[in-house]
């Protein structure tokens, strides 16, 4: 079992790869997407004896990162009718470049923390921190409002693959507190999208510095 | 039962502005629905108050609560007492707003103010009947957030924006030490339910640590100088009568606070008591002084808060010092005078905000240099701001004499009995003298200003007296000054249950008082219904006509110049900024004259303070360049910091260095 978990996990790290690097933001999107489906998996794997409520969490997550909210990204995206590059500030080569460097040194570093989870951590921790980051790097070297709504997505994948860690402890109802929280701030980010592209008629995120005071 | 009826009550406030909201736009009678359900519910929850008044039995409810383990709630005399202006202002303000701030008019935002005022009403009840700290910082909370969307009503102007953020920044500073007092509290005591604390259990140190920090969370809501800075502009901002449950109603949050916390700490330390006199005594002296030197009505009449909020403190200053000395008849005195003022201000203060939003409402200002001959045209208004200014200059024979009375013989009477201890409260007298005087005279301005004389301006719009939803409010406030003024041995009755001793009528004789109003305000009438019916109509005839040939409305006293005399008199204080252009020729040509007075607290040491804080953290403005990316920049920075934390340095670089 730890291989197939161990193996999804890679195909996720590949995928921030690809997401780095990839050139349009449809196709981004659909890579979230598919990350999203295997993390939704993952929880599956992790437990000895699956229960309802955990088939249901397990489910519900798939639903929403796999489905929902890319269709609302996506639907987002055909209304403002943009240039669908993703103009990054560094280029796409540099920035796998360096989200390769990430997960190695992510993988180095993790040595150092220690946790006992049966096992699991030694792919979880890294795996976690390099999303995270991953998604940081997106967040910083995008400019357009939706490609940063996608840094946002990577960024909370990290932190769902970190709270694989602590699958034991948290209950149901604050995965789907946290799973309802995404969602509603993804549907918001898309509408607030829709009104920057209205007001700037564009939508990076650098003409919205003239609302500084 | 009476802690059911006034749990109804508050429910039944809170979501009366909800029925509006779900009615829809084109329903017209849902400000009137609304308002009868706060109605409703406020002469339950004045039932319900009245009921726990008279009982014997404190009772309490306690409510399962996920996630805190549970609320206690309760209601005793003294939460009973504090309910009653709550529920009586709540309702009377709402039919009031019928008429002031109809939908019709302010499509906007009638809804919204109608929704908040329920909010408002329903938190300080709330926090009324908590006997936990939950309970109580939920209604705290309710009632502050409430209160800042309620006076930013009109945030289409930039002083209402600018007075709303001084109240939000002002109230959130209040929370946040009421969080440090409880959270003290839970430390020293180990339980966030309101418990007394038996004496000589907790050191000196801590229970002053306590007090303190009561001291500043509720005064900052009390308004008691010097942190009263929120309190005027605010107040001058909200419609009017938002500032009369503001002012009347809600600053007694703070009182009620101090009361409660005096309550459940041990004996105090005559410092405590001391200290409470002391900030009493200034914010008195100074509340009223800033108000005389005030050109816009609102504003002066929230300084008369301030002031009154100090006559409270002088009383509560009495009582906490009467504990500290073991004197049964200290506490008595400061209490009843405390705690009638607490009522006696909530009614007068009220009529003053309700009369003084009828004449902003009929002449659309606030500025009294330039009002004048009103009382012709609005006299129903004209009489009940005349009741309203004599009860609060503390003249008999209406209510605000009655409980400054209490306090002035709580102040003489342990001197005149010659006990040591008193000659701090003896010196305060005086103080209370002043303020009445001061109050009395800030009042004939005002009043003569802006009812007496002639108009002084053609441009404003015809006057017309307000509707019966404004008047009847008004009335019924008017009344019960007179009522509470001229019976007051019965309230008296209310004031003993909660003190708990039956001494009042004993050393005031009340009786005798009740009987010498009672004659003298049936000789007014008598009088004034004389001069109505008798045959001989009096001519009509120009005032202020002072021998001038052709006297003009503009050689009237004005308001300020009506002030000045005190002005000057306290100027070491008032500093007052005044902007004229010289007269350098025998036949000048058009002058000007302008003066102002800067608030003391706010404007002299707050604003300069925070300039120059902006100044010496300028250079920050540089990290803070609006682009979202560069603030995630900053949060990656700080992971990264962190996380470099992990790496072994020993492990990885020793060998390197050692070679």
């Amino acid at each position: 079992m730890i291989n197939v978990f161990n193996s999804l996990l890679v195909m996720i790290l590949a995928l921030n790869l690809l997401a780095l690097g990839s050139r349009s933001i449809l196709s981004v999107i659909r890579i979230i997407a598919i990350q999203g489906i295997l993390l939704g998996i993952l929880p599956l794997i992790l437990h000895e004896g699956l229960s309802i409520p955990q088939v249901v969490a397990s489910l519900t997550a798939i639903s929403m990162k796999g489905v929902v909210i890319p269709m609302v990204m996506i639907h987002a995206m055909k209304n403002i009718r943009i240039k669908r590059e993703v103009e990054p500030i560094i280029g796409f080569v540099p920035s796998s470049i360096l989200g390769a460097v990430i997960t190695g040194s992510a993988f180095l570093l993790s040595n150092q923390i220690t946790v006992s989870t049966g096992g699991y951590e030694n792919m979880i921790i890294p795996a976690a921190i390099t999303t995270i980051l991953v998604g940081f790097i997106q967040l910083i070297t995008r400019y357009k409002a939706i490609s940063q709504v996608v840094g946002y997505l990577v960024l909370e994948n990290g932190i769902y693959i970190f709270s694989l860690l602590l699958i034991e402890a948290i209950p149901l109802i604050v995965e789907m507190g946290m799973l309802l929280d995404l969602f509603v701030s993804i549907f918001i980010i898309s509408i607030i999208t829709n009104h920057i592209n209205n007001a700037f008629s564009s939508l990076d995120t650098r003409r919205l510095t003239t609302l500084k005071e | 039962m009476s802690l059911q009826l006034i749990i109804v009550a508050i429910v039944g406030i809170a979501l009366s502005g909800v029925v509006g909201i779900l009615l829809g736009k084109s329903v017209k009678c849902k400000q009137a629905l609304t308002t009868i359900i706060v109605l409703i519910s406020s002469v339950l929850g004045l039932v319900g108050a009245f009921i726990g008044l008279f009982s014997e039995a404190t009772s309490f409810k306690f409510f399962y609560w996920p996630t805190i383990g549970g609320a206690l709630i309760g209601l005793d005399e003294l939460s009973a007492f504090f309910l009653i202006p709550v529920f009586l202002i709540g309702g009377l303000g709402a039919i009031y707003g019928m008429g002031y701030w109809k939908l019709s008019e302010h499509i906007y935002s009638s809804q919204k103010l109608q929704l908040f005022w329920g909010f408002l009403v329903a938190g300080m009840g709330l926090l009324l009947i908590g006997r936990h700290v939950f309970s109580f910082l939920m209604g705290w909370e309710l009632m502050a957030i409430s209160a800042f969307i309620l006076v930013m009503t009109e945030d289409e102007e930039a002083e209402c924006r600018k007075s709303g953020l001084v109240y939000l920044i002002a109230t959130h500073i209040s929370t946040l030490t009421l969080f440090g007092f409880f959270a003290l509290w839970h430390y020293a005591t180990g339980s966030f339910v309101f418990q007394p604390i038996g004496e000589g259990i907790l050191q000196p140190g801590m229970l002053n640590a306590l007090f303190f920090l009561a001291l500043i969370g509720f005064g900052l809501k009390a308004g008691m100088m010097p942190l009263h800075f929120w309190l005027p502009g605010a107040h001058a901002s909200a419609p009017s009568h938002v500032s009369a449950i503001l002012s009347g109603v809600m600053l007694k949050m703070g009182i009620y606070g101090l009361i409660r916390v005096g309550l459940l700490l041990p004996t105090p330390p005559s410092l405590w008591g001391t200290i409470i006199l002391t900030v009493g005594s200034i914010s008195g002296l100074l509340g009223v002084v800033f108000a005389i030197a005030q050109h816009d009505i609102k504003k002066l009449l929230a300084y008369h808060s301030v002031e009154n909020i100090g006559i409270i403190l002088i009383g509560l200053g009495i009582a906490f010092l009467g504990r500290t000395y073991n004197q049964p008849e200290w506490v008595a005195l400061g209490m009843a005078g405390c705690l009638l003022h607490v009522w006696n201000h909530s009614l007068f203060k009220s009529l003053l905000f309700f009369g003084a939003g009828s004449v902003l409402h009929s002449t659309g200002k606030r500025n009294l240099d330039i009002m004048g001959g009103l009382g012709k045209k609005m006299p129903v208004t004209a009489l009940f701001f005349l009741i309203g200014a004599i009860a609060i200059s503390g003249i008999p024979p209406l209510n605000g004499f009655v409980s400054e009375l209490f306090i002035y013989i709580g102040l003489i009477r342990p001197t005149a009995l010659g006990d040591p201890h008193a000659i701090g409260l003896a010196m305060t007298a005086p103080v209370l003298a002043m303020i009445g005087a001061l109050a009395a005279a800030c009042f004939v301005k005002v009043y003569s200003a802006v009812f007496l004389g002639s108009e002084r301006s053609e441009d404003i719009k015809p006057v017309h007296e307000s509707p019966k939803t404004m008047l009847i409010p008004m009335a019924i406030l008017a009344a019960l000054c007179v009522a509470i003024g001229v019976f007051p041995q019965y309230v008296t009755f209310i004031l003993e249950s909660i003190i708990h001793q039956k001494i009042l009528l004993n050393i005031i004789p009340l009786k005798i008082y009740s009987f010498f109003s009672l004659g003298f305000v049936i000789s007014i009438v008598v009088l004034y219904i004389w001069m109505k019916f008798r045959p001989k109509k009096p001519k009509e005839a120009l005032t202020w006509d002072c021998g001038y040939a052709k006297p003009t409305s503009r050689m009237q006293y004005t308001a300020t110049s009506f002030g000045n005399g005190f002005a000057i008199m306290f100027e070491w204080i008032l500093h007052s900024k005044v902007h004229k252009t010289k007269l350098n020729d025998v036949m000048p040509g058009q002058v000007t004259f302008e003066s102002h007075v800067n608030e003391l607290v706010l404007d002299r040491f707050l604003k300069p303070f925070f300039r120059k804080t902006q100044t010496a953290f300028s250079w920050f403005g540089r990290f803070q360049q609006g682009a979202s990316q560069n603030y995630i920049l900053y949060i990656l920075i700080a992971v990264l910091f962190l996380m470099a934390m992990l790496v072994p340095y020993n492990e990885w670089f020793l060998p390197f260095i050692k070679n």
